[in-house]
């Protein structure tokens, strides 16, 4: 478990002395089969799901972007779209809230123990997300620990219905996302000079100012790639937005599932696959741009 | 106590001859000593919570599996194997989910390995912009929805007219894996010192020989770690899996997504074990032979 201690961050790539040629760069043509197999079987499939998406009819007749409209123009859609981006955004702020103690507590532990808290934080991340979200049907069911524990000291009289609430998806998902929040911002706190708190504490700021003045910016681009990667995994975590959302609430990737093989109606299932795409890099985009800014407050 | 002595100093203008100013100054300490304390407090709570999460349904799910009753009661009213034992004679369907799904996600690695590496090597210590956008072409598929990709991909062999097959399922778990094994991979190739090969090759080696002998013994904890986590994903996908498997093949994740979907079989609950179990002995060796751990950061 030594190896976690080393940190070669996101920081490695501007710090490799790397030549345009040197002896360790291999023949393009090397990158040629993967770039063949990624131009037919990413990029044409994404090319052919817009294609799909602007034809009237599951035939391929008419061009028109009647399917867009038909997304747009209805208040069911609309609330699909907003409720998966909400539970996005809601999953996220929740992991960040608890997971950026455990990043600190990380950082400031002794090396015994970051080892066993990287084995902590790392096998979730490594166990099937099958698992993970059986685990929360087991936690929240009638007969579940929650229940039981209430009842077993009077609180609630009959087993309270937890599972399929929107409560239930977003700390499941929270819980299942949180290594992908911690692992970059441990990377983000293991980079800062410890001297900085320090100084920031001897010249006479608090704790919490210190935090909010020299941690917490110091820190942003471990923090927004934390955010990314939880909320693009979280507006499209299938598995555990059915299993632990039930039938009742309806997401975007599910939608898509029910329109394409239940309706058997591609082209809507190609514009709700397109919609969910264009919002999940729209975000990405967003935060990309204040990661750059936020870089710049780090290393200028 | 500099941090009081400063805030006193700034309270009045005579504070260093004030009768009061020593009492403002044991004030001001306490006010600090609140604050440090709040500040532990907020972050140990938290933290507490979080540990606490990350642990809970693993162990939950494990605890769950021995039970001797037939539904996923906790704390279960009593202990046995049963359920292991009705995984391992009665449940054909199951474990012949667990193969097809070892078969896709090994054969799905491998060619991702071969793929992967090849197209790092040429690409990795690039600086041109191409070699950027290419970059992250590959790493694309980590943030889109597999969702959609895997849509994407059923509606081009429905037009190719192809219909699905296993090789159709190993190619979805291709373009899933191949980014992994590409990030770590690249990352190794980052961090080599090019010196090394650069005396290899002026000592006379071929640029395969240097290749083997070099380059490939320094890079090969970063491809085995990301062979490692790319094996995890495929193993567990369901979203790919769900478009692209013919009706014959279903996946292990898919086998267990029907199970708890619909009637709640204690079954899943003992293949939940041993997948936990499987996970964390791969994970240990993993961690000592490529220290798995970093390259997931």
């Amino acid at each position: 478990m030594s190896a976690a201690a080393a940190s070669p961050g996101p920081a490695a790539r501007s710090a490799a002395p790397a030549p345009a040629r040197s002896a360790a760069t291999g023949p393009m043509p090397l990158a040629l089969p993967l770039a063949l197999f990624f131009a037919v079987f990413v990029v044409m499939p994404l090319a052919l799901l817009a294609y799909v998406s602007v034809h009237d009819d599951p035939a391929l007749t008419t061009f028109g972007l009647s399917q867009y409209r038909k997304f747009l123009g209805d208040a069911f859609n609309l609330a699909v779209l907003g409720n998966t981006l909400w539970l996005g955004l809601k999953v996220t702020l929740l992991t960040l809230a608890i997971g950026y103690p455990l990043a600190w507590f990380y950082t400031l532990a002794a090396p015994r123990w970051q080892a066993l808290l990287m084995l902590l934080i790392v096998l979730p991340l490594l166990t099937s997300a099958v698992v993970r979200t059986f685990a929360w049907v087991v936690i929240l069911g009638r007969q579940g620990i929650v229940n039981t524990v209430l009842t077993g000291w009077g609180w609630i009289d009959a087993p309270l219905k937890l599972l399929y609430t929107p409560g239930a998806v977003t700390v499941a998902l929270a819980q299942i996302e949180l290594p992908l929040m911690v692992l970059p911002l441990i990377t983000a706190l293991s980079n800062i000079d410890p001297a900085l708190r320090q100084a920031s504490l001897a010249l006479g700021a608090g704790r919490w100012r210190t935090f909010v003045q020299v941690t917490l910016p110091l820190s942003m681009p471990g923090l927004l790639a934390g955010c990314l990667l939880v909320f693009a995994s979280s507006v499209s975590a299938f598995v555990t937005q059915t299993l632990v959302g039930g039938g009742r609430q309806m997401f975007m990737p599910f939608y898509l599932y029910q329109q394409a093989i239940q309706a058997n109606d591609y082209p809507f299932a190609a514009t709700i696959a397109v919609i969910l795409l264009v919002s999940v890099l729209a975000v990405v985009t967003a935060v990309n741009l204040l990661a750059r800014r936020s870089r710049g407050f780090v290393h200028g | 106590m500099a941090e009081a002595a400063a805030r006193a100093g700034q309270g009045g203008a005579g504070a260093g001859t004030d009768p009061a100013g020593a009492g403002r100054v044991a004030e001001e300490s306490l006010r600090s000593r609140l604050e440090r304390h709040s500040f532990a407090l907020v972050f140990g709570v938290l933290c507490t919570v979080s540990i606490v999460l990350l642990m809970a349904p693993t162990v939950i799910v494990v605890v769950t599996s021995f039970t001797s009753g037939f539904s996923l009661k906790f704390p279960p009213p009593g202990w046995s194997w049963r359920w292991y034992l009705a995984l391992w004679n009665d449940s054909p369907e199951i474990l012949g989910a667990f193969v097809l799904s070892l078969q896709v996600a090994a054969i799905a690695t491998s060619v991702s390995i071969v793929l992967a590496v090849a197209a790092a090597l040429a690409i990795a210590r690039r600086r041109e912009a191409w070699a950027r956008w290419v970059e992250s072409l590959f790493l694309s598929p980590l943030m889109l929805p597999t969702l959609a990709l895997g849509l994407a991909l059923l509606m081009l062999f429905n037009l190719a007219g192809t219909g699905l097959s296993f090789a159709t399922l190993v190619i979805g778990h291709v373009a899933i894996t191949a980014p992994y094994v590409f990030r770590t991979t690249a990352a190794s190739l980052l961090q080599l010192d090019a010196s090394l090969l650069e005396s290899a090759r002026s000592l006379g080696a071929s640029p395969v020989h240097a290749f083997r002998t070099v380059t490939l013994p320094l890079i090969s904890r970063g491809v085995a770690a990301g062979a490692f986590i790319g094996f995890m994903y495929s193993f567990d996908n369901v979203a790919v899996s769900l478009f692209l498997s013919d009706a014959r093949s279903e996946v292990l994740p898919i086998r267990m997504w029907h199970i708890i979907e619909s009637n709640l079989d204690v079954r899943a609950a003992a293949v939940s074990g041993v997948l936990i179990a499987a996970t964390l002995l791969m994970m240990i060796v993993m961690e000592r032979l490529a220290g798995i751990s970093r390259h997931l950061r």
